[in-house]
């Protein structure tokens, strides 16, 4: 062999290492588009639910209303934000067709779900730090357990890259791509107790509440920030680890197997 | 010593659609360190069978081998060793030129090497262009793009599909100068499919033509063209073609 190909240092990690750069510099380069304006979002929910009609609003607890829509908003950044990546990111590399330059290179079916998932999840969670700082203008309260409610919001990051995943692969076009967004993402935020407590809806609204997995995530994350609330968070952590396991499954099952990427 | 395991080698490769078959039981073997053309009229299977090897398609049955390995079983070693350049214009647009070059290059795992880009920049005349982004840039500098990126990670195979649909004749003197240069040089192998048959015909010692996803010929192109009494390559292109339309 000619001493031209002999001299290459090759190494399966970099393949890995410059998919997720190249996924994070994608999400910088828009930075106004993609860490500003869901900020902007969130800050306006601040203002108009927090402050506004917060101060009106009583929860019958020594929770203020401002404290406990917090972690929700967190919470919303963070899914959102890893869904809108992973979705938008892999269906438009499908659709313009650059994906190809990516499916003949030596990437393995796990180094491209971490490498579009670890990205995805990296805005997430930038977007959610960012709005915690844009919280405590608002109020300080301090967390109760900062390690659990990190972990939660991982976990919730990494189970809405999963569901981004397969809403990209499945999506023909643009409108299928939005329908997961308003027939699936919007519905399970807004009726997961987010913006209430759900022990608060009547029957059967309260019981349908328990089958929205992100019901058990925004508990889980405001028990992590608030101290107690309506479920336990080990409850919590262990139905969302479930959940991540069974997703990740489906979607490595279909990045392995080349669905809708390959042919 | 001389390489014996063949470069490439379709071994009863069938691709289907649903129930139209793309192509039909292809064994086809593509010697190491030569250029070899793989023609057809348009819908033949050349794109199809292109894109099985580096798995954008995947076999329906059979099996390809690249340098003696399954692109199966070992696509990511066969993968390692293959670069292509798209029929189809394929570009990150919001990345420099520069960086799409290294990036691609990291997709195949490899450390850029900085003198080898350079000339790859140089030798495709994109060196003033390094800083823009692909997105700025014309068509026929994308297809410059396209190659370079197919010859970053200094693939043993290359394979060119239609690298010069739509470019101008400057661009392909270019391409076939720095192919014909990095197989006498470098002994890449390099597949390639065209529709300007004079090029096919000057660059490849062997050709293959395709038709409805069937092989209907394989052999040295001056053999060819002597068993076929014909002036060159368009004529025996169009005989054997057309005589395939007649029987389907």
């Amino acid at each position: 062999m000619s001493s031209f190909y002999q001299n290459r240092s090759y190494s399966p990690y970099r393949s890995f290492y410059t998919l997720l750069r190249k996924e994070i510099r994608r999400y910088l380069i828009m930075a106004p588009q993609t860490l500003l304006a869901p900020l902007i979002t969130v800050c306006l929910y601040l203002l108009v639910f927090g402050v506004s009609l917060g101060r009106r609003i009583s929860l019958g607890t020594e929770v203020s209303y401002l404290d406990f829509v917090i972690p929700g908003l967190i919470l919303m950044g963070a899914i959102n934000n890893t869904f809108a990546n992973i979705s938008s990111s892999l269906f438009l590399s499908k659709y313009l067709g650059n994906i190809a330059d990516i499916l003949v290179a030596p990437i393995s079916a796990m180094q491209f779900l971490m490498a579009y998932t670890l990205a995805a999840m990296t805005r997430g969670l930038l977007v959610s730090a960012l709005i915690y700082g844009v919280s405590l203008f608002f109020s300080q309260t301090p967390w109760q357990s900062p390690f659990l409610g990190f972990f939660i919001l991982f976990l919730a990051s990494f189970i809405f890259a999963q569901i981004g995943v397969i809403a990209s692969l499945t999506s023909a076009s643009f409108d299928t791509l939005s329908m997961y967004t308003n027939f699936l993402l919007l519905p399970l935020i807004y009726l997961g107790g987010l913006f209430y407590p759900v022990s608060n809806l009547p029957a059967p609204w309260s019981t349908l509440s328990k089958f929205n997995p992100l019901y058990y995530l925004i508990e889980g994350f405001r028990s992590a920030m608030l101290g107690a609330t309506e479920l336990s968070i080990g409850s919590a952590i262990f139905g969302a680890t479930i959940v991540a396991l069974i997703l990740f499954s489906i979607t490595y099952w279909l990045i392995k197997t080349g669905y809708k990427l390959r042919n | 010593m001389e390489n014996t395991i063949p470069a490439l080698e379709f071994e009863n490769v069938v691709k289907n659609f649903g129930d139209f078959q793309a192509v039909k039981d292809l064994n086809l073997k593509v010697e190491s360190g030569e250029i070899f053309a793989l023609l057809g009229p348009n819908g033949a299977g050349k794109s199809t069978s292109i894109n099985m090897i580096v798995g954008l398609n995947k076999i329906s049955k059979g099996s390809i081998r690249v340098f003696g390995l399954d692109t199966q079983s070992e696509s990511v070693n066969t993968r390692r060793m293959v670069g292509i350049m798209h029929q189809e214009i394929i570009a990150e647009t919001f990345l420099p030129v520069q960086e799409s070059l290294e990036l691609h290059c990291g997709y195949f795992g490899m450390a850029v090497d900085r003198d080898w880009m350079n000339e790859l920049l140089r030798r495709l005349a994109l060196d003033p262009h390094r800083n823009k982004r692909s997105g700025q840039l014309s068509g026929g500098m994308k297809r410059r793009l396209m190659m370079a990126k197919a010859l970053i990670h200094k693939p043993q195979l290359l394979i060119l599909d239609e690298p010069t649909a739509g470019v101008d004749v400057d661009l392909r003197r270019i391409i076939w100068e720095f192919v014909e240069e990095l197989n006498k040089v470098h002994g890449a192998t390099v597949l390639l499919t065209t529709h300007y048959l004079e090029e096919a015909e000057k660059l490849c010692k062997r050709i293959a033509i395709l038709d409805h996803g069937e092989l209907i010929v394989l052999d040295e192109t001056k053999k060819l063209l002597s068993d076929q009494k014909s002036k060159n390559l368009e004529e025996v292109f169009l005989k054997l073609t057309q005589s395939t339309e007649v029987q389907v």
